[in-house]
């Protein structure tokens, strides 16, 4: 593949910015890249990007689907408060909160209700026919509360070892965590990409009454996306929790659906719908928790974080817009879109 | 048209379902409206709690309800569940039953001018718990009883003079500030910088905020052990942000307390616990207790006295050992 094919390529500029981000930290402290061994496990800035960037990949994996079909699902914040509270607040009443048992038990339960609310979604979206902004915003709403409720009100805090391992431990050196990210994603990619699901819920996305017509069964595969996106939260939710051992019921997952979005926006999949690329997706949600990683590791003011994200964020989509890049980089006109292409081989998270 | 007032109709039956399916009877003022108003000379308290929202809360309530008990003073309690306009029908209310007193935590800091001239009209003083508010006329009321963060962050700092005075060497300290723009984290950090300011020796060479919870003290704080290698002290605006950075500290391989002193704020269980079990060095108190100060106030009132316009709540400081002995009785 010739430079310019490269620089043509749909991540190129994600994955530039990434890069970018990432010299920028090296510039300020020279041992950034640097993974050593420690007390049996990986050590190092890279491993932190990529353990507290799990949770985010993994909703912004579920939030991808949900998009492809046209949709969008603003609970998913509230999803991840909810499980997490779920979860401590079974293990907090064990006997024995080192059980095995009690924790896959309580695991079970918070994943179990996390399904059931992604299903309350879809029906709402798919069987009633709310917009999805909508129907998940009663979701987002009421869903804070609801884990209020679990958690009455306070922090619940668990200690239990088994609990630990999802979201802060280490399994063959490698953060668990991220082991439980890089297993959903094959999963997704497998089933979306090597199957034909992709495609229909690409089709679906694109337009559904074309689909409908060709027979594919759109409200099935709605109410799917969105239950997945559920259990995808649900777990991320367990991971949030379990990495400080407690349950926060009024700020796990704040604004996570907010970050989930930006991240599957910077990875190119279109929030009209009809088409997406998990790869994007990783790559985009690597992206914010790289930029989150390098405000506290250079040292930026709290006061001005925010304006310093808004900056990078526009700047990662303006760079993607090729009308923008025409006019500002005096490009030559570009080639018609290609195909929305499989999900890149070549985007892996960097574990 | 017929769309906008259906959503109207929607949001506002949402409201009145949300108030209530609270814990029941917004404003229960008149639960013991026996008459106690003048006759004896047991004093008559009304009490309009903010709401419940946090356990912090729940204790301050709890601190109030007991030691009205123990001080022998009718308490009339109620719950404004985070309403102003349920807090200005209680303090009618008491006013119509004519209470000894009335004390209160503000929802929010304005739009109190009318209800208080009232009250003051009956005679009736006003005691404010916890929050302020934003009036001209001070005489509204009496004092105002409440937390001082600055003082929290300057005895932060003495702590910190006090354990490395012997030391020459510079002190490198990592702070995790509250939520940007709050009152407690812009006065802490304000308080602490004061006093470790008048030495040069302490440092510190990264601040940056955690939210005021546990999963961002972790995150932040792990980036700041890669990014300064070398550091002494951390200085966390709660007890959540020190937890979740204890964590952090844990896996890098340090010891929490030994390689790196950690000093927090808010002495709530876990973060007692923490503390008695060496993880912590110091935490300083902010606490929601204040009920047995109010009670002396409200008694230096009733009985005409003067008392201060600001009475700052006891709060202590706690050391490991003090941990360890106010931790089985710890009630929040």
């Amino acid at each position: 593949m010739n430079a310019a094919a490269v620089i043509r390529h749909r991540l190129f500029w994600p994955a530039a910015v990434l890069v970018l981000l990432l010299a920028a930290n090296v510039f300020f402290t020279p041992g950034f890249l640097s993974v050593e061994l420690k007390d049996g496990h990986l050590y190092g800035s890279l491993i932190d990007i990529a353990r507290f960037g799990a949770p985010l990949i993994l909703v912004a994996i579920g939030m991808t689907l949900v998009i492809a079909t046209g949709g969008i699902d603003l609970s998913v914040g509230s999803v991840v408060a909810i499980s997490g509270a779920l979860a401590c607040l079974w293990i907090t009443d064990l006997d024995d909160q080192q059980s095995v048992g009690g924790v896959l038990t309580a695991v079970g339960l918070a994943l179990g209700l996390a399904l059931f609310l992604g299903l309350c979604n879809g029906v709402l979206v798919a069987g009633i026919g709310i917009q999805p902004i909508v129907a998940t915003l009663i979701l987002m709403v009421a869903g804070r509360g609801l884990a209020q409720l679990i958690t009455d009100g306070q922090i619940l805090t668990v200690n239990s070892a088994p609990y630990k391992l999802i979201g802060g431990g280490y399994w063959l050196t490698l953060p668990f965590g991220v082991l439980i990210v890089a297993a959903v994603l094959a999963i997704t990619a497998f089933l979306t990409r090597r199957m034909a699901l992709g495609l229909l819920l690409e089709s679906v996305g694109g337009n559904p009454v074309a689909s409908r017509l060709a027979g594919i069964r759109s409200r099935g595969l709605i109410v799917t996306v969105y239950a997945f996106c559920a259990l995808c939260a649900g777990i991320a939710g367990l991971m949030v929790s379990s990495n400080v051992s407690s349950a926060d019921g009024n700020n796990a997952g704040l604004w996570i659906e907010l970050d989930a979005i930006l991240a599957v926006v910077i990875g190119g999949t279109s929030l009209a719908g009809g088409r997406f690329s998990l790869g994007g997706t990783v790559l985009g949600a690597l992206v914010i928790q790289t930029l989150t990683t390098t405000i506290y590791t250079i040292g930026i003011p709290p006061e001005t974080t925010l304006l310093f994200k808004a900056l990078v964020v526009v700047a990662v989509c303006l760079l993607q817009s090729p009308a923008f890049r025409e006019k500002a980089l005096n490009r030559r006109r570009r080639r018609p879109q290609a195909a929305p292409a499989s999900a890149d081989p070549k985007v892996k998270v960097p574990a | 048209m017929f769309k906008r007032m259906s959503a109207l109709l929607l949001v506002g039956a949402t409201v009145m379902t949300m108030a209530g399916c609270g814990s029941g009877g917004a404003t229960s003022a008149t639960e013991t409206g026996s008459g106690s108003g003048g006759g004896d000379n047991k004093i008559t308290m009304g009490f309009s709690q903010v709401g419940a929202e946090s356990g912090w809360r729940t204790a301050n309530t709890k601190s109030v309800q007991e030691s009205a008990k123990t001080a022998g003073i009718d308490l009339k309690f109620s719950d404004a569940q985070q309403k102003q306009e349920n807090q200005i029908k209680a303090i009618r209310s008491f006013i119509q039953q004519k209470v000894d007193v009335i004390a209160f935590s503000p929802v929010v800091e304005s739009g109190w001018d009318t209800v208080l001239k009232e009250a003051k009209n009956a005679k009736i003083p006003v005691i404010l718990t916890d929050r302020a508010v934003d009036s001209q006329d001070t005489s509204l009321y009496k004092t105002f009883l409440g937390s001082d963060f600055v003082e929290e962050g300057k005895k932060a700092g003495q702590w910190l003079v006090e354990e490395y005075k012997d030391s020459t060497e510079t002190v490198n300290i990592v702070e995790l500030q509250g939520t940007t723009g709050s009152a407690p984290a812009n006065d802490r950090k304000a308080g602490f910088a004061e006093v470790i300011g008048a030495d040069a020796k302490f440092k510190v060479i990264a601040s940056q905020t955690g939210d005021f919870t546990r999963a961002k003290g972790k995150e932040v704080m792990e980036a700041f052990l890669k990014s300064n290698p070398d550091i002494d002290v951390l200085y966390a605006h709660n007890d959540d942000m020190g937890l979740g950075a204890i964590e952090a500290i844990e896996g890098a391989g340090k010891v929490p307390g030994k390689d790196i002193k950690i000093i927090t704020v808010d002495a709530v269980k876990d973060g007692m616990q923490a503390l008695a079990d060496g993880k912590i060095n110091y935490i300083v108190e902010c606490s929601p207790l204040l009920g047995p100060q109010l009670m002396d106030l409200a008694k230096k009132v009733v009985a005409g006295e003067q008392v201060p316009a600001r009475v700052v709540t006891e709060e202590t400081t706690f050391t490991q050992e003090q941990a360890k002995e106010a931790l089985p009785s710890r009630q929040y």
